[in-house]
């Protein structure tokens, strides 16, 4: 356990380093480390710095905006919000979709898994893994990427603009789309876009498994190191279908804990504050949650693509599960807590997402148009899906306005906030402790943060007793005028 | 002889914003490639250039909601030649501004004080988080503009159309058909 590194004995008398923006992720990230003269690491902290307060702005706002308010949260997975917040509406207009727009929904789901995954292992990540933690900055990018290695680069691109297409044939739009409705969709795959992505998905099925080989063959040259980079024991949540299965879409929540044992299993979500409860921190907009029977100080865990391929018994398509088992065999047969084992779990669900959008394709239910269902309406509703980066959790009650008067947010990477610290706790004390810190050095860090691959945007935040200033300034930059608010309401220029 | 001159420079950042704006950006899809070799990147997500250099062309994606965000924007108004407002929420506020109208001790004790599944019910205050603004301001209130391209997110078409234009040094036409407002 590395949490003795949270929070140093006398800050003040130590060197602060900091990196600030931590690059190659979504969102805004900011880590802190705390050294003393021989440069050993005495604390390192990974902050969120962004406040949204979605839960606060969207009360009193009509319950059918809400699926594509949300989306707002987040560019790069927009479709994890607004899934999630429709299968909320669903219960809240008392009607499950009928099965095509369950498989509609399905289909987005997996196209938006698809970009996603795409998204951060070509785009941010594999320059890491291809150049090395400590190449030169200038190289450590996807411009790199195309310079070197030209074909990877072009797959990438190729398999995101795919899943981007899939999102926007049954969305409307490739960013932040339209086509959820609470109790269903509102349009079907038109004939034509099948076709389309008929013709194309053999192609993205082998580039999604040349890609498991890719991660594959990094492994295999560097085993040790990537084994033991940033290594530790957690507990792993996620969402798996009745029979055990992976599933993406729903499913019932399962936890085990680091020696395998399960936790928890087949829990229905809409209980979910039974058994996660939230940590506020002082130094973190984002808040630390943990499985209550655990208590605060053991019961955090870890989500994603890591947390799913490890709790699942098994991946419902062929070319996935057969990576399944090589991934479980590699560490005996157990649970994989290597943190860079998430890149590769990762992309044996991208692999999955490709598959399952090709058994999808072959529905014809896809075209059909009995596409909403109506029920009676309800107060309180759960939606919660696995999203990219892991669990995500939307939360609300209305009145009989219909309008919004509690929401409760709990995205996939709040989830993992504590094991993300962990994370670069440990990555601190095998390469930084009492080193010369350089730029390359420092990269390790947010190697260790790229592994997870946050989504910081959909981050919220506060303040404390501290005032809050307000400064107007002209485009010469000389100021206007300064409003200081304090904490008790008042107000003094 | 066009090889010789220096690339166009480009710098990008999401403040206030969702990064949808730099997802769309990425959706020029393959064109990506013929925007690598018109142009180097400077300071933006998806490179590891942490603050941002001289540059001809600045894109700004996101409001202004906090102290820091002010620093890099004032930042990217010194160094670069060009700055663009890209997308709703660097335009008007968008989304993130509708908290503008709510007072803001209200919206943190929502989130961290009565939220019933907290513990260590307290209000983050650490000298390493930013000072929150207590509205999100849409950035020419902040620096002075040189574009706005329209969109949540503008849609990857007019994206490519916009830049493409300003790196050959035309001005920007942008048909009506590509414009979105939602």
């Amino acid at each position: 356990m590395t949490s003795e590194l949270e929070t140093a004995a006398n800050p003040e008398k130590l060197k602060r380093i900091v990196i600030e923006p931590v690059t190659r992720v979504e969102g805004h990230g900011k880590v802190t480390l705390l050294l003393d003269e021989d440069n050993r690491v005495q604390q390192a902290r990974f902050h969120i710095v962004e406040f949204r307060g979605f839960e606060k702005f969207i009360q009193g706002r009509p319950y059918t905006e809400v699926p594509v308010l949300v989306q707002r949260l987040c560019g790069i997975c927009p479709v994890s919000h607004n899934l999630a917040a429709s299968k909320a509406m669903d219960v809240i207009v008392g009607a499950a979709p009928p099965p095509a727009a369950d498989k509609l929904r399905r289909l987005m789901h997996m196209g938006q898994m698809l970009q996603s995954h795409a998204l951060h292992f070509f785009h941010l990540s594999s320059p890491d893994l291809l150049f090395g933690f400590d190449a030169e900055v200038g190289k450590r990018n996807i411009a790199g990427l195309a310079m070197q290695f030209p074909d990877i680069a072009r797959q990438g691109v190729g398999l995101r603009k795919f899943g981007q297409e899939v999102i926007r044939m049954t969305s409307g739009k490739r960013v932040h789309g339209t086509g959820v409705i609470p109790g269903g969709m509102s349009k079907n795959l038109s004939r034509e876009d099948r076709d389309w992505l008929l013709a194309e998905i053999d192609q993205v099925v082998r580039w999604s498994q040349q890609a498991v080989n890719l991660i594959k063959r990094l492994y295999g040259e560097h085993k040790d190191f990537y084994n033991n980079f940033g290594y530790y024991r957690s507990s792993f949540m996620s969402l798996v279908r009745e029979d055990g299965a992976m599933d993406l879409y729903h499913g019932n929540l399962r936890a085990i804990d680091d020696k395998g044992q399960t936790i928890f299993d087949h829990v229905d979500y809409s209980h979910y504050g039974d058994y996660i409860h939230e940590e506020v921190k002082s130094w973190s907009y984002m808040k630390f949650p943990f499985i209550r029977s655990q208590g605060r100080e053991e019961g955090w865990y870890r989500v994603g693509p890591l947390a799913r391929v490890n709790n699942c018994d098994f991946i419902p398509t062929p070319l996935a599960e057969a990576e399944r088992k090589i991934f479980k065999e590699y560490d005996g047969g157990r649970a994989s807590h290597a943190t860079l084992s998430f890149h590769w779990a990762r992309m044996i669900e991208m692999l999955h997402s490709a598959e399952a959008i090709r058994e999808l394709l072959h529905d014809d239910d896809l075209l059909s148009d009995d596409l909403v269902n109506i029920g009676e309406r309800q107060l309180r509703g759960v939606g919660v899906i696995e999203a990219p980066r892991g669990t995500l959790i939307h939360h609300y009650r209305i009145n009989e306005d219909e309008q919004i008067v509690r929401a409760n947010l709990i995205v996939a990477t709040t989830h993992n906030n504590q094991a993300m610290n962990e994370a670069i706790r440990q990555v601190s004390l095998q390469y930084l402790d009492g080193q010369q810190l350089t730029e390359g050095l420092l990269n390790y860090i947010e190697v260790a943060i790229r592994a997870f691959d946050p989504c910081l945007s959909c981050a919220t935040h506060a303040l404390g007793k501290m005032p809050l200033e307000v400064e107007l300034v002209d485009a010469e930059g000389a100021r206007v005028k300064r409003i200081i608010k304090d904490s008790d309401g008042g107000y003094r220029a | 002889m066009a090889d010789e001159k220096p690339k166009i420079r480009i710098a990008t950042c999401s403040l206030a914003g969702c990064f949808g704006c730099h997802t769309s950006l990425l959706d020029i899809d393959e064109r990506l490639f013929d925007l690598m070799e018109m142009v180097e990147f400077d300071r933006t997500p998806f490179t590891d250039i942490k603050h941002c250099g001289p540059c001809d062309i600045g894109i700004v994606e996101g409001g202004v909601s906090n102290a820091e965000n002010a620093r890099v924007l004032k930042e990217f108004r010194e160094n670069c030649n060009v700055l663009v407002a890209i997308g709703s929420c660097a335009i008007t506020g968008n989304v993130p501004a509708l908290r503008n109208n709510i007072d803001l001790w209200d919206c943190f004790q929502e989130v961290y004080l009565y939220d019933s599944g907290t513990e260590g019910k307290q209000i983050p205050n650490d000298p390493e988080l930013p000072l929150p603004f207590d509205k999100v301001y849409p950035i020419y209130e902040v620096v002075k503009v040189d574009y706005f391209l329209h969109g949540c997110p503008p849609p990857a078409d007019a994206i490519w159309r916009f830049l493409t234009a300003l790196i050959q040094g035309r001005e920007p036409e942008i048909g009506y058909e590509s414009l979105r407002y939602d």
